[in-house]
């Protein structure tokens, strides 16, 4: 009794869910359904994975897109049979949906083997798909002197104007520990004491009023394009996608970057768990995966990939010799255990 | 009398549709004037621009000599009832009452005083908290009316007041309006469809057709002399009798009908001799006899009677004329196919130039 | 004989009638009713901990609570981990210790390895594994998660929590904003009422007061927000006011200002973009009101000696009111669940609660938190539609 009382009361939001997907008659035997970020990349991914793969296999492959976020990974696999198979995922969903058991375990040998990839994209539950950074971002056609540092971001005396910053703790706190001086190698090991939290917290408080808050990985582009921030952090694959396809001239400063892997990885309970293994070996294969670079500046987990793509093309990833020397991985295991409360911490200083 | 109310060749277009043309009409203090026609003759125009709801396109409406063709309707001090009371609903009887001594910022005490003096005389104090759609459709008529008189306007305004009453509380209303125009000294121009209604109330009549005033007389005149076939024929019943003036003597003429008989009527000066003319004749003025019974009588054979409750209604023909009788009916019976003679003076003859 | 004939029939006619509407009263249950009720339940159950760690749950139950862990406890936890629980129990478990303190997370992941990877019989010690354990805190936390419910998410809501003797306190200074957050929803959706009704109570009376082709076009003009995609909307919004956009060239090009005045990214942008996109619900209702309106009593108003203003005032306004009333009221609670246009045209202090929600919901799978907020602000709205009631039924406004 006391049993069902507890398991209803976890499972009422999957229940819901369950409920609504049989509604939609979802829950018979479909095709291979797979969830990335959308936008340009994921034009870029039909294009060099979801078709030739589903040329390869025979058999369609449905695509869809989201946000982001654990709980929707939740409702998904509470409600029994997940409506979608393959899903790439952030770092921190990567490690509490695995902790929860939402995912399933991945089968290296078929993938290649872990020594093919960097150390950083080994997972039980997740391959990696891309290494991307968050970094600081202008516009070379506005600023006169270039920014070099996060100290430089911080200087609106220097640099007048506003500032753009992904809305949320992460991020926000590390840059402006680096902007307070703190070594980028250092960063989580003062943020992981309450004293570094109130320095971050403090830091950022300096340019509180100058900061433009931003969601969706458009917008800061948006921002720098009509002046409305001076800088701002942005992800690199967009930065330098309107180079590319708007002639802008948006510069990224890479050291104190925060680079972080998104991974592939399959749904707890899905029907097509061996097409999904299959595709993500097909998506790591160094053939497929080298092609990416050439559509979006994201770096390459699988090594063999990434030594494929042309010297032009690499020196623009996360992953280039120069660009990683002085960045910092994004550390999934201190935003796992504290995003809850710095985010609530963070909206109360919002508010202030 | 000196006229209250003048309108000099007041006319109204909307867009290229004239429905007031070069109106002429004064309207004395004191007096009950109605506006009749049938509709879309703009007679309820005449009353929206003389409330101040429309402005005259040409010509000039005077009250007491001031020019107030734009004076806007707040400031012109005229009662108006609605054809539908637009009483407001959200207000009480008592608080439709006082609206206007409200918006004249009369003092609070003189306004329950005042109210509560006009609830009485209309017999509505018991209803004065009630809402007025809680009302009887002839106690929301006596509000709108008691809310239109409470500030003393200088002339009531009234578009068909009547019109969404049942017959007998119409006519039971026309007699207490009656009443109150007498008791009061009310100048009161009120407009109406309705011919008996006119008649019942009014001291002078405007006959209305197409935006021009056909007539405008006393109620006996407009009845016994309709000056044009639209009036006679508006007007109460009538039979009309075609034909040509031939010879005149003195108040009496000779009148050729178009079927070859030839009748005696008076006053004839307006027309021109052997003209082409109308002549009206009500139909309570034919009497039907077994030999002729006044100056001018007709030989016909009786083709229809219809019962009528008070009167029977005759329809006879002879020497090419038809005509219709009213009569008692006590006098006689008239069967199908009898004869008899219609009989009727040259007075009652009413000649119309066509 | 008749009468049980005549029962019959009327019977059978009921159960027609409740045949008909069962659609529609399943459809409500299921859908409306079913996951509120889910979603306030969530709010206020707890207990997977205990569900995880039964033994744990035992002996808690003789420890004072202060002094460090007893023998008896930590075996039962390491009891509790080496037996085989649902992956997904656990994960829900440890997501609830998580959020009790920040890092019980990876204390418990790291402790659940070891106990499971140490041999069969071997001793283990928890403070041996991890220091944390000799720490009370981590203990006291596990047993505050041990009732099967809880009302902890419902006063975290509002920024309340319990102290360590149990009693409802303030939640440490800093830590959390959820009623300053709420708040601001409110008055950020106020604001926007107030104007959409200043606004829209004239465009409403313009529209009706027009005929013919104009009152089309100036019903379509209101309705096109509600017919665009957000995204363009937003970007036609931040066009028009951005620094550099026209609204702000213009002030400069005529002089008005010498700097853009800052229209976006900030209170003033949230409140115009939101009230170009709720302007529809304030019009609709109150245009619909004023047409069944009389037209003659305006015109009445007037020959009693009523001036324009006069006549608004006591005739149309108290007679449009009740309209007027349910557009506010629409407006309103459509505005409170307003977060996507706040965070792409506001600034750091229009956040709505609704993005905190969101952010429970998604973000973190938290759905005690978001149920609990989902509630305060279905509470909160409640008792405005009550008040609406009221309001919308005093006496003055009465139209029978």
């Amino acid at each position: 009794m006391k049993a069902m009382t507890l398991k209803r009361a976890t499972s009422v939001f999957g229940a819901a869910t369950l409920a609504l997907s049989i509604v939609a008659g979802s829950a018979a035997a479909r095709d291979l359904t797979i969830v990335s970020w959308g936008g340009n990349y994921q034009e870029a991914q039909k294009k060099i994975y979801f078709e030739p793969f589903s040329q390869k296999t025979g058999k369609p492959v449905l695509d869809e897109s989201w946000d982001g976020g654990i709980g929707v990974i939740a409702a998904k696999v509470k409600a029994g049979t997940p409506n979608w198979d393959v899903v790439q995922v952030e770092t921190e969903e990567l490690e509490l949906g695995c902790m929860d058991g939402f995912y399933e375990t991945i089968d290296w040998d078929k993938v290649g083997g872990k020594d093919k990839f960097l150390d950083a994209a080994v997972h039980e539950c997740g391959v990696g798909a891309i290494v991307w950074s968050t970094a600081l971002s202008y516009d070379a056609d506005r600023l006169k002197e270039a920014p070099t540092s996060w100290n430089d971001f911080w200087d609106t005396t220097k640099f007048p104007g506003k500032r753009g910053f992904r809305r949320g703790p992460k991020y926000s706190l590390e840059f402006a520990l680096m902007a307070d001086g703190v070594k980028p190698t250092d960063v989580y090991g003062v943020l992981r004491t309450p004293e570094g939290v109130d320095r971050a917290f403090k830091k950022l408080g300096d340019i509180k009023a100058d900061i433009v808050w931003w969601e969706a990985g458009a917008q800061p582009l948006q921002l720098l394009a009509s002046g409305e921030v001076a800088m701002t952090t942005a992800y690199n694959g967009r930065i330098s996608g309107i180079n590319k396809t708007e002639g802008k001239n948006f510069k990224i400063v890479w050291p104190g970057s925060i680079y972080a892997i998104d991974s592939w990885v399959i749904l707890k309970g899905s029907p097509n768990t061996d097409a999904a293994m299959d595709f993500i070996a097909f998506a790591s294969q160094p053939e497929n995966q080298s092609q990416l670079p050439e559509h979006i500046a994201y770096g390459l987990p699988q090594k063999d990939a990434a030594a494929l793509v042309p010297a032009e093309q690499a020196a623009e990833l996360p992953t280039a010799e120069a660009n990683l020397a002085e960045a910092v991985a994004l550390d999934g295991a201190f935003w796992v255990d504290n995003i809850e409360e710095l985010t609530s911490r963070f909206n109360a200083w919002l508010a202030e | 009398m000196t006229a209250l109310i003048k309108f000099e060749q007041v006319s109204k277009a909307f867009g290229k549709l004239t429905v007031v043309d070069l109106l002429d009409l004064e309207i004395a203090k004191g007096e009950f004037l109605s506006l009749l026609g049938p509709s879309g003759s703009g007679k309820t125009t005449i009353l929206m621009m003389l409330a101040g709801f429309e402005a005259p396109s040409s010509g000039a409406i005077r009250l007491q000599d001031k020019r107030i063709n734009h004076l806007p309707a707040h400031l012109r001090n005229m009662g108006v009832v609605f054809q539908n009371y637009a009483l407001f609903p959200h207000m009480t009887v008592a608080e439709n009452v006082a609206f206007p001594l409200l918006m004249r910022g009369t003092p609070k005490a003189e306004i329950a005083l005042r109210v509560g003096r006009a609830l009485d005389m209309v017999k509505l104090t018991q209803l004065k908290d009630r809402k007025p759609s809680q009302l009887s459709g002839g106690q929301q008529q006596r509000v709108a009316l008691t809310r239109a008189l409470v500030f003393e306007p200088t002339v009531m305004l009234m578009d068909e007041p009547l019109g969404a009453l049942d017959k007998q509380l119409r006519e039971h209303m026309q007699l207490e309006l009656r009443e109150l125009h007498r008791h009061l000294g009310l100048t009161i121009v009120f407009v109406t469809h309705d011919q008996g209604e006119a008649l019942t109330m009014s001291d002078r009549i405007a006959v209305f057709n197409a935006g021009k005033i056909e007539q405008l007389a006393s109620p006996d005149e407009i009845y016994d002399r309709p000056r044009t076939r639209f009036v006679a024929e508006f007007i109460g019943e009538t039979n009309l009798l075609s034909g040509i003036l031939r010879g005149r003597d003195g108040d009496l003429a000779r009148f050729e009908l178009t079927g070859g008989a030839s009748i005696i009527i008076m006053q004839p000066q307006a027309m021109e001799a052997s003209g082409h003319a109308l002549v009206s004749l009500r139909p309570e003025r034919v009497r039907l006899s077994q030999s002729p019974a006044a100056a001018n009588a007709i030989p016909v054979t009786v083709q229809d009677t219809v019962y009528q409750g008070d009167h029977l209604r005759v329809k006879v023909f002879g020497e090419g004329v038809e005509l219709v009788s009213k009569v008692d009916r006590k006098s006689a019976i008239w069967p199908v196919g009898a004869a008899a003679f219609a009989s009727f003076e040259p007075a009652e003859c009413t000649a119309i130039s066509q | 004989m008749h009468g049980y004939f005549a029962v019959r029939s009327a019977l059978r006619a009921r159960l027609g009638a409740i045949a008909l509407v069962a659609p529609l009263m399943c459809f409500v249950l299921f859908f409306f009713f079913w996951p509120l009720a889910t979603m306030m339940q969530a709010a206020v159950t707890d207990g997977t901990v205990r569900g995880v760690l039964p033994e744990t749950a035992a002996a808690l139950s003789d420890w004072d609570g202060e002094s460090g862990p007893t023998a008896a406890m930590q075996a039962a936890l390491i009891a509790d981990l080496r037996a085989p629980a649902q992956q997904m129990d656990f994960g829900d478990a440890v997501r609830r210790l998580n959020s009790e303190i920040s890092g019980f997370r990876s204390l418990m992941s790291r402790t659940a390895t070891a106990v499971r990877g140490a041999p069969e019989g071997s001793t283990l010690t928890l403070v041996g594994i991890d220091q944390r354990w000799g720490d009370p805190k981590y203990w006291q936390a596990i047993r505050r998660a041990m009732p099967l419910y809880t009302d902890r998410n419902l006063l975290a809501a509002v920024d309340l929590t319990r102290d360590a003797r149990g009693h409802i306190a303030q939640a440490e200074g800093g830590a959390s904003a959820n009623r300053q957050i709420l708040t601001r929803t409110f008055v950020i959706s106020a604001a926007v009422t107030l104007l959409c009704a200043a606004i829209g109570l004239p465009y409403a009376m313009i529209i009706a007061a027009s005929g013919g082709w104009v009152r089309t076009l100036l019903l379509i003009a209101v309705l096109l927000p509600l017919w665009t995609s957000l995204l363009v909307r937003t970007a036609a919004w931040f066009i028009l006011l951005q620094n550099e956009g026209i609204i702000n060239d213009t002030l400069i090009a005529l002089g008005l200002t010498d700097a853009p005045v800052q229209l976006i990214f900030n209170r003033t942008g949230v409140v115009i973009a939101m009230t170009h996109v709720l302007l529809p619900f304030m019009v609709l209702p109150i245009y619909s009101g004023l047409l069944a309106i009389p037209n003659n009593l305006l015109p009445a108003a007037a020959s009693l000696g009523a001036t324009r203003l006069q006549a608004f005032r006591h005739v149309l306004l108290p007679l449009a009111f009740p309209s007027l009333m349910s557009g506010c009221l629409l407006v309103f609670m459509v505005a409170l669940g307003y977060y996507i246009t706040p965070a792409l045209v506001g600034g750091a202090e229009e956040q709505m609660i609704s993005s905190v929600i969101a952010f429970f919901a998604t973000g973190t799978a938290n759905w005690g938190m978001a149920g609990a907020l989902g509630f305060i602000l279905l509470a909160v709205t409640t008792l405005l539609y009550f008040v609406y009631g009221r309001l919308s039924r005093s006496p003055t406004m009465m139209i029978n």
